[in-house]
């Protein structure tokens, strides 16, 4: 077979139209539907993010009404998480690459997975009329009983899109689950699998338990907005700090539904690049359980100063603690599968290393928000946002675009541009770091988070930041430029153009619809880059 | 220039040195494991740069010892950081006994205090240095949240319950106050200062301006206005128990359970009179919810308390 030819059966062409696409139950083209709605929707959460960012250029409130401001975190928020981040690797990446790694010719519910787009179009609908007919500002937290009761927005509406688009979280999850149980093909054992596989399944047991917590608080805060029933607000006999406790129940482990796919992708990037096995596959495997495990005992974390116990905090304080273990254990064995490597520095490899050192960044900031005695001085304020920021922009959003081209090639059959691939990693990692880390200062010095205008003395830095985030925005904008245009021009891939292990490049790219022309079979262990003879130090 | 970029926060609270002293520890070990890192991705990068199109590195399986040595190591120094941190937040939850009692009402958006002597205050508060100030907080509306950065001291105040904080200034000056958890449109402009004043000053600023009644006398009034003395009498026997000496008591119950008789206990006793009955007492005590301002429950409780009985009670 000559590597450099489009094969002439793929799953883009099989057949064209809007039917085509809309009905379809294929994995590879659910996924497409889900990256084209989640990028427009990276775009509308990304502009909320532009006017704060201008609008806290000087001190005074003088940009937007402080209405407005406080609409715009709220959007930001709502989108960047529930309509972004959440789907961003499992929906796109995961749903693309789950049956292609096992060798499965689909997920083991095909139109599950279509009915969870919709569910998901749904529930986006459902918030971006709530925006365009007004907006809510109770923040992406809705923290009871302003938003059960103060609130003059739409809050209904907002939790109703939110509510919605959980379902299609839980149902991807159970089909990922499925899959992974039931269509490896022979030879695939469990210690053979790919850690993105191992980082899917995780996060998929996050989004099957935890999703239906948050759907529940934010039900009860609906019905105490319409009803009346009492159940967060004192004044009708409830408590509102039952509300954090349920939503954090979730939306904790939801940072790792969030960043565990990330570390799945970082886990392929690495070895390929490097041409090494990962160092300590067990460890990395078994740390992503760890995390989805023990990421669901640390929620009160976000409750220190909340009137929670003190036992409460403290007993929250040690499970945190202990949670950054495994994100440590991951991210000493990624530098260790460096070591006596052959490395090369394309794009994908860019955005590991940028994760690497954002995550770690953020990572260990995490552990001041774990100790009770500073948390109390940081919390809900600006170290916070650069923390969180750190873990899910540097580290989800890297981990996604550093998969997004590795696999580009795959999902496409075209290369992008490598140079503007290098160039735009660059001007991303540079404008994050501008943007958040003057962040970590204002935060310490006690700028509070949500707040429209501000004291003089935090302005340098917060035009620091704003600075960064013209630069981050420009950088985002040069891949949706070029990998729209590499659609046409860029360079034919070819099935493997990594000399990636793996069963996803053993067929050709694009991929046939029904994915292998023949069931592969396994014969090695994942990532059996090199000599076959093992080396052990 | 350098006036205009601030990189650490003024330490104006006893607690404020021992916070950054541990956020110290915690920046040194994340400086140090951050550049370990860093280092060693930069060293492999660029030493196993990838030469020729031709090289197969040899595959290296892991080290069960290296595993278990960077296990072992950041679990010993988080426990360090656990143990610090709580040992420090159980000393902010527990105010000196001797400590000066300020009640803080939050609503939309302003911050209203109320010194023992009965100055009142908004948006301000004037404390005197080298005195441990305790703040029982209520909320009129949303949760809102005290936070002043120079003394590391941050609290919900949360609505339907009473929350407290402490500090003691060390020095004198004026400091930024925030409310720091999202409460609606003005929530950036709910904040104000805090004066520390020296001791002489701060005697000089409570005999200046309109004292007016001190809370205590306050909640005497409203005992009597609200008809709470009908009942509860101070000479024993009424349709409610007598509530000199309660405060800081253990009460007996209908239910055979008991409770000390706390800001919190009696706030609920005000609100939800049935929740709980005391022991030998029928449950006819009718609800104030509706009848009785935040403040006004502050000074009720402000007055029960100089009915003696004893310590303040700490809501945790």
């Amino acid at each position: 077979m000559n590597p450099v030819v489009i094969p002439r059966a793929h799953y883009l062409n099989v057949n064209y139209g809007i039917k085509a696409w809309l009905f379809t139950t294929d994995h590879k083209r659910i996924a497409l539907l889900y990256l084209a709605s989640i990028t427009l929707l990276f775009f509308v959460g990304g502009a909320a993010a532009v006017v704060m960012r201008l609008e806290l250029l000087t001190p005074q409130g003088d940009l937007v009404q402080s209405e407005t401001y406080n609409k715009l975190f709220t959007m930001h928020g709502v989108i960047m998480v529930w309509f972004f981040l959440i789907p961003s690797i499992p929906a796109v990446l995961g749903n693309f690459l789950v049956p292609l790694m096992i060798g499965a010719r689909d997920l083991a519910f095909p139109r599950l997975n279509l009915l969870s787009w919709y569910i998901f179009a749904l529930g986006a609908l459902f918030t971006l009329t709530a925006v365009v007919t007004g907006g809510v500002d109770t923040g992406w937290t809705f923290y009871t009983p302003y938003s059960s009761t103060y609130a003059n927005t739409h809050v209904i509406l907002t939790v109703l899109g939110v509510f919605i688009t959980g379902f299609s979280s839980i149902l991807t999850g159970l089909n990922f689950i499925v899959t992974i149980h039931t269509m490896r093909v022979p030879g695939l054992t469990w210690s053979r699998l790919p850690l993105f596989i191992w980082a899917h399944y995780a996060t998929s047991l996050i989004m099957v338990l935890g999703t239906p917590v948050l759907a529940i608080a934010i039900v009860l805060v609906a019905l105490e907005r319409v009803f009346r029933i009492g159940i967060f607000d004192p004044a009708l006999g409830g408590d509102p700090v039952l509300f954090q406790h349920l939503f954090w129940f979730y939306s904790h482990p939801a940072v790792y539904i969030m960043i565990l796919p990330a570390m799945g992708v970082i886990s392929e990037l690495i070895p390929c690049f490097a041409r090494k096995r990962i160092f300590g596959y067990n460890f990395v495997a078994f740390s992503s359980v760890a995390i989805a495990v023990l990421g669901f005992f640390v929620w009160g974390h976000h409750m220190f100063v909340s009137s929670q116990s003190v036992y409460a905090s403290m007993v929250f304080s040690f499970m945190s603690m202990l949670v950054a273990i495994p994100s440590a254990i991951k991210v000493f064995n990624w530098t260790a599968t460096l070591y006596k490597g052959s490395i090369a520095y394309d794009t994908p490899m860019l955005y590991a290393f940028g994760f690497i050192g954002l995550f770690t960044i953020g990572g260990l900031t995490g552990l001041f928000l774990a100790a009770l005695a500073v948390d109390v001085h940081v919390h809900d304020t600006y170290f916070v946002i650069a923390h969180f920021h750190y873990i899910m922009v540097g580290g989800a959003v890297m981990g996604y675009l550093g998969g997004l081209h590795f696999w580009w090639p795959k999902i496409t059959g075209r290369m992008y541009p490598e140079g503007w691939g290098k160039l735009a990693a660059l001007i991303i990692f540079i404008g994050f770091n501008l943007t958040f880390f003057p962040q970590f200062l204002l935060g310490y010095l006690g700028m509070p988070r949500r707040y429209h205008f501000y004291p003089a003395e935090f302005q340098v830095l917060h035009v620091m930041s704003s600075a960064g985030a013209s630069i981050l925005g420009v950088g985002y904008m040069i891949p949706l430029v070029y990998f729209i245009w590499s659609l046409r021009y860029g360079a034919v891939a070819g099935p493997n153009p990594w000399g990636a292990k793996g069963l996803e490049w053993q067929t050709s790219s694009p991929p046939p619809t029904d994915n292998f022309a023949q069931t592969p079979e396994v014969k090695e262990e994942a990532y059996a880059y090199g000599p076959q003879e093992v080396h052990v130090v | 220039m350098l006036s205009d970029l601030p990189l650490f926060p003024e330490q104006a609270s006893t607690g404020a040195a021992r916070v950054d002293a541990l956020f110290m520890f915690l920046l040194a070990v994340s400086v140090f494991f951050a550049m370990l890192i860093f280092s060693l991705v930069l060293y492999f990068a660029v030493k196993y740069r990838r030469r020729s199109e031709a090289e197969q590195p040899r595959p290296i399986l892991g080290d069960v010892r290296l595993e278990l040595l960077w296990t072992v190591i950041p679990l010993g120094l988080t426990m360090i950081m656990f143990v610090w941190g709580a040992n420090l937040y159980f000393t902010m939850a527990s105010p000196p006994a001797d400590a000066m009692e300020i009640a803080v009402v939050g609503k939309q958006w302003m911050w209203k205090f109320q010194h023992p002597e009965g100055q009142r205050e908004i948006n301000e508060l004037h404390i005197p240095v080298g005195r441990p100030v305790k703040l029982t907080m209520a909320s009129e509306d949303v949760i809102h949240s005290f936070f002043v950065p120079a003394f590391r001291v941050k609290m919900d105040v949360v609505p339907g319950q009473y929350t407290a904080t402490w500090f003691e200034a060390t020095r004198p000056g004026t400091f930024h106050l925030f409310c720091a958890q999202y409460c609606g449109t003005a929530h950036a402009g709910m904040g104000g200062r805090v004066v520390v004043l020296t001791p002489t000053a701060y005697e000089t600023w409570l005999s200046g301006g309109a004292t007016g009644e001190s809370p205590v006398a306050a909640g005497a009034r409203l005992f009597q206005q609200l008809g709470c003395a009908t009942c509860h009498r101070a000479d024993g026997p009424g349709s409610g128990p007598s509530l000199v000496g309660l405060f800081g008591q253990t009460v007996r119950l209908h239910s055979g359970e008991t409770v000390r008789a706390d800001e919190a206990y009696i706030r609920e006793s005000v609100m939800y009179p049935t929740a709980k009955i005391v022991a030998g007492y029928q449950p006819i005590m009718p609800t104030f919810q509706g009848l009785i301002s935040e403040e006004g429950l502050l000074q009720l409780i402000a007055y029960i308390r100089s009915l003696g009985g004893g310590k303040t009670g700490t809501p945790s």
